[in-house]
C-alpha cells in the first residue's frame, strides 16, 4: 500500500542534508509555507499590543474589567456581560445543535441508504457556506417575528434575545458539528461494528454502546469546534440579539456578545479613545478564547491517538 | 415486540426525521429567498447603482465582491500552493514543521471580527492606505491562506507513492517529479480548493467591515483604467464595500423604505452564488478527474 510507504516516508527524522538545504525550490516553497507563522506573529502582536492600551494609556485598572457594569461615557468599562453572553450564546447553540448533528452523523454513516446520503452530503456541504450574513438576515426578517408572535401569545415576551441568537448560531454550527462527527464515526473500524451486531444486538444499541463511545473523543471535538465558531460568529447574532449589555440571566432577555459589541462600536469610536481601547480587549479575550479552543482540540486529538 | 428492537425501530424513526429536518430547513432557506427576491431581482437590479428613493440596484457591490474575491485569490492561491506543496513533500517533523501547523489551526480558530480588527490595525492605519480592497484582500488572506495550504496538502498527499517512485526512478528531480507529476493528479483536488475558499471569500463580511470600508458605491467609471487612480473601479485602493458587507450595513442603519426587498434579493444573490460555487467545485473536479485519470 502506497500509504505505507508515505508514513514511513514521513517518519525519517534526520537533519535535513546541505544539499537539500541549498534546494532553491524547497525554500521556495518553504517561505510561502512559513508565511503563516509570520501572520500569526503579526496578528498576536498587533491585537495583544491594542488589547492592553485600556490598561496603559486608558489607565483603566485590570481587574475593574471584570465588572458588570458597562457604561463607557462615565468611563465603566466592565466587560463580563460580554463575555458571559459570549458564552451563554455558544452554550445554548451548541446544547441545541450537538444531538441534531451528531443524529444527522449517526444517520448518514449508519442508517442512511445511498441516494439518502447523496442528497445529504452535498445538502450539508452548501449549508456551510452560506455567509453568515444570509443566516443573521434571516433570523432578524423570519425567527425574530416568528418567536415574538408565538410566543408571546403563551405569556414569553419573545423576540430579539439571547435564544434567537442561539437558535441561529445552532443553525450554522450544526452542519460543522455534523461533519467532524460523521468523519469521527467513520473511522471506527468495520470490525468493532460487526463483533457488536453478530452478538445478536440491533442497530441502535450498537450505536449507542460501541460505536458512540468508539467515537466519543472525535464528536467532543466536533462538538468543541463548533462552539468555537458560535463564540467567534458576529454579524448573524449581533443582527438577532438585541444587543444589550447586561449580564445573561434569562433566555428571552435581550443581552450582547463580545464579538456583537466590537461590531456595533468600532465604527461609532475614535481610535485611541477609551472606549475604543477597551473594544480591542474585547478583541483580545476572544483571541485567548480561541486559543483556548485551539488547545483543547489539540488534547482531545491526542487523547484519540493514544487510545 | 420486544423491548430492544421496539428502541431500535425509535431510533431509526427519529435519525430518519432529524435527516428531513435539516434537509427541509436547507430546503426552506433557498425556497424562503429565491420567493422574497421575487420581483426585485432582475438584470437591472443586479447592475444598476444602490439609490437612496427607490429599489435601485446592487451593481457596483457585486463588482466589489467579484474583485475582492480575485485580488484575494491572486494573494492565496499561489503561496497556498506552494506552502501546501512543502507541507505535503518537504516538511519533516520538526519543531518549525509543528510551528506552522499549530499556527494554520489557530488562525482557522480565529474569529473573522478579530481578523478584521488585526487588518484595521496593520493593513489600513499601520500602511496609512485606509478602508481599501487591498486591506480587505490582505484581511481575508490571513484566513484563507491557511485554508488553502491545508486543502492543498490534503490534495498532494492523496496522490499514491507510486508515482512519485516511477518518476524519481527515471531520474526526474523532486521539483520535476512534483509539477510534473504530483500537481498534474492532484489538480481535482487542487481545483476543488480553490473554488471552495473562493464561496467563503465571497460571503466574508465581519472581516471586510473595518478593512475595506462600509461606503455605498456609485458612479462607477470603468473607462478609467488607471488603477493607481482612488475613483477607478479598478483600483485596490479605494473603498470597497461588498455586497455581503452592504447586506449588514443597510440593515444596521435601518435607512430607507425598501431595506427589506434590496437586502432579501442581495442574499438571494449570495446564496446562489455559494450554490454555484459548490456545484462547479463539484462538476469541475469530476470533470477533472475524468480528464485526468479516465475514470
Amino acid at each position: 500500500m502506497s500509504t505505507a510507504v508515505f508514513t514511513d516516508r514521513q517518519a525519517i527524522s534526520r537533519p535535513s542534508t546541505l544539499r537539500e538545504r541549498l534546494d532553491l525550490s524547497r525554500r521556495m516553497t518553504f517561505i510561502a509555507a512559513i508565511v503563516v507563522v509570520l501572520l500569526v506573529g503579526l496578528l498576536l502582536s498587533f491585537i495583544a499590543w491594542n488589547g492592553i492600551q485600556l490598561f496603559i494609556r486608558a489607565s483603566v485598572p485590570l481587574l475593574s474589567i471584570l465588572s458588570p457594569d458597562w457604561a463607557p461615557s462615565t468611563d465603566q468599562f466592565g466587560i463580563l456581560p460580554f463575555i458571559l453572553g459570549t458564552i451563554g450564546v455558544m452554550v445554548v447553540a451548541a446544547i441545541i445543535a450537538t444531538p441534531l448533528s451528531v443524529g444527522l452523523a449517526l444517520f448518514i454513516a449508519e442508517v442512511a441508504p445511498g441516494w439518502a446520503r447523496n442528497i445529504i452530503r452535498p445538502a450539508m456541504e452548501i449549508f456551510v457556506g452560506i455567509p453568515s450574513v444570509v443566516y443573521g438576515w434571516l433570523g432578524l426578517t423570519i425567527l425574530v417575528p416568528f418567536l415574538r408572535t408565538n410566543f408571546n401569545a403563551v405569556g414569553f415576551n419573545l423576540g430579539f434575545s439571547w435564544f434567537a441568537g442561539s437558535l441561529v448560531l445552532a443553525l450554522m454550527v450544526l452542519p460543522t458539528i455534523a461533519s467532524i462527527s460523521y468523519d469521527a464515526l467513520i473511522a471506527v473500524p468495520g470490525d468493532l461494528r460487526q463483533a457488536s451486531l453478530a452478538l445478536g444486538t440491533t442497530r441502535w444499541q450498537t450505536l449507542r454502546h460501541m460505536l458512540l463511545r468508539a467515537a466519543s473523543t472525535g464528536i467532543m471535538t466536533a462538538v468543541v469546534l463548533g462552539m468555537m465558531r458560535a463564540a467567534g460568529e458576529a454579524l448573524a447574532v449581533q443582527m438577532v440579539i438585541g444587543n444589550r449589555p447586561v449580564v445573561p440571566t434569562s433566555l428571552t432577555q435581550p443581552i450582547t456578545t463580545l464579538t456583537s459589541q466590537i461590531t456595533l462600536d468600532m465604527g461609532n469610536t475614535v481610535g485611541g479613545s477609551a472606549w475604543n481601547d477597551a473594544l480591542w480587549t474585547m478583541g483580545l479575550v476572544l483571541l485567548v478564547m480561541s486559543l483556548g479552543f485551539v488547545s483543547l482540540v489539540r488534547y482531545l486529538g491526542r487523547r484519540s491517538q493514544l487510545s | 415486540m420486544n423491548r430492544s428492537l421496539l428502541a431500535d425501530r425509535i431510533a431509526t424513526i427519529t435519525l430518519w426525521a432529524i435527516a428531513l429536518f435539516v434537509v427541509a430547513l436547507l430546503a426552506g432557506i433557498i425556497i424562503h429567498f429565491l420567493w422574497a427576491s421575487i420581483g426585485t431581482l432582475s438584470i437591472d437590479f443586479l447592475t444598476s447603482d444602490p439609490s437612496d428613493f427607490g429599489v435601485g440596484g446592487i451593481g457596483p457591490l457585486l463588482w466589489n465582491s467579484v474583485y475582492m474575491l480575485v485580488l484575494t485569490l491572486i494573494l492565496t492561491v499561489p503561496l497556498g500552493i506552494l506552502g501546501g506543496i512543502y507541507m505535503a513533500e518537504y516538511a519533516r517533523p520538526s519543531r518549525i514543521t509543528n510551528t506552522i501547523r499549530f499556527c494554520q489551526e489557530l488562525i482557522s480558530s480565529v474569529p473573522s471580527i478579530v481578523v478584521g480588527l488585526f487588518g484595521l490595525a496593520l493593513f489600513v492605519n499601520a500602511t496609512g492606505w485606509g478602508f481599501t480592497a487591498m486591506a480587505g484582500a490582505l484581511a481575508l488572506t490571513v484566513f484563507n491562506l491557511p485554508l488553502m495550504a491545508r486543502l492543498v496538502e490534503q490534495a498532494i498527499r492523496a496522490v499514491p507513492d507510486d508515482e512519485r517512485q516511477a518518476s524519481l526512478a527515471l531520474g526526474a528531480s523532486k521539483w520535476t517529479t512534483i509539477t510534473h507529476v504530483v500537481l498534474p493528479i492532484a489538480i481535482p483536488g487542487l481545483v476543488t480548493a480553490v473554488i471552495l475558499s473562493a464561496g467563503r471569500i465571497f460571503g466574508e463580511a465581519a472581516a471586510l467591515i473595518f478593512t475595506a470600508g462600509l461606503a455605498t458605491p456609485t458612479n462607477y467609471d470603468f473607462s478609467n483604467l488607471n488603477i493607481f487612480d482612488s475613483r477607478s473601479p479598478w483600483s485596490p485602493f479605494r473603498s470597497t464595500t461588498t455586497l455581503a458587507v452592504y447586506i449588514w450595513k443597510i440593515n444596521s442603519e435601518g435607512l430607507g423604505t425598501f431595506v427589506r426587498e434590496i437586502a432579501d434579493a442581495s442574499a438571494a444573490v449570495l446564496v446562489i452564488m455559494v450554490l454555484f460555487f459548490n456545484l462547479a467545485a463539484r462538476a469541475f473536479g469530476r470533470f477533472l478527474q475524468y480528464r485526468t485519470s479516465g475514470v
